[in-house]
């Protein structure tokens, strides 16, 4: 079995509708688990007070609104390369996903930074970095939105979706690259001095992993509805053409 | 009950609230158009098997 068989819209279908209830239950459950575990039964921090329970919201949405442009980056190059057409929509259905967990990141960060440095915003690397991905992810939006013909839209975005690699890319690695700013490291760490302690990171994981499933059933459910928009539109055509 | 969050309630609640209400929208929004193109395709390939 090869798997590009999944190229394949109706066998995109077949197993999206097998595998979705399973992403749906498991992701709600472990959302729930990590942030009810984090919010209700992890210790204040001895700088941050309580503040430090929006880590259990923002790391797994900042962590999922990069790795949702790198997903939507490969099934860019799938499109431009074998021109899979689910591929192009698998894409384009991950964007607003991730556009709503890039305003989440950047929400509850705000909110986090206020009483933590001061301020709500400052152009610090990674913070500026984040807010142009979040501009990416409306042009990439607004792109698909603006263009009727589906294999030009596909053909554009593909493109606008390389050159705003680059700023995934210095979303996750500002903070190494220019190592100034208000920004801390990363949270999790395999270094035991650099990393939280057990206490916020365990629930922090369950939130991480529940995140990506969720991030997943949203993307195969609203892949299926782009597939079924595009049929519509084929047979659609078709009338026009017989009438 | 919630815990006490002393004096970063109101920061630690708005931040829980902003996303929490964020997720609920785009799972509302998700599902809505979601089962309205389903509605929709089912409707024209019955019209059009009728139609033949």
């Amino acid at each position: 079995m090869s798997i590009w068989e999944y190229a394949n819209p109706r066998k995109f279908l077949q197993t999206s509708e097998r595998v979705m209830p399973v992403l749906w239950v498991s992701s709600g459950l472990l959302m729930a688990v990590g942030l009810i575990w984090g919010f209700f039964f992890t210790p204040d921090d001895y700088r941050q007070g309580s503040t430090v329970k929006i880590i259990f919201l923002h790391v797994p949405a900042a962590l999922m609104a990069i790795n949702a442009w790198f997903m939507m980056l490969v099934a860019s190059l799938i499109w431009v390369i074998r021109r899979h057409h689910v591929s192009a929509l698998a894409a384009k259905a991950a964007a607003p996903v991730g556009i709503v967990m890039t305003l989440i990141a950047l929400a509850t960060g705000a909110i986090w930074g206020q009483p933590m440095w001061g301020t709500w915003w400052a152009w610090d690397p990674r913070l500026t970095s984040f807010l142009v991905l979040f501009l990416f992810y409306l042009g990439y939006i607004a792109l698909w939105e603006a263009i009727d013909n589906p294999d030009t839209a596909a053909d554009l975005t593909s493109i606008l979706c390389l050159v705003g690699t680059v700023f995934a890319v210095l979303s996750r690695y500002a903070v190494n690259f220019w190592n100034q700013g208000l920004h801390q490291g990363a949270s999790l760490s395999l270094d035991e001095k650099e990393n939280v302690a057990d206490a916020f990171s365990n629930p922090l994981y369950v939130c991480m992993i529940g995140f990506g499933l969720f991030f997943l059933a949203m993307v195969f459910y609203r892949t299926g509805t782009e597939i079924r928009a595009r049929r519509i539109k084929a047979l659609m055509a078709r009338q026009r053409q017989e009438a | 009950m919630l815990p006490d969050l002393g004096k970063y309630s109101e920061t630690v609640l708005s931040a829980y609230a902003a996303s929490l209400l964020l997720l609920a929208l785009l799972v509302v929004l998700t599902l809505w158009r979601g089962r309205r193109v389903r509605r929709d395709m089912d409707t024209l390939e019955q019209r059009m098997r009728r139609d033949g």
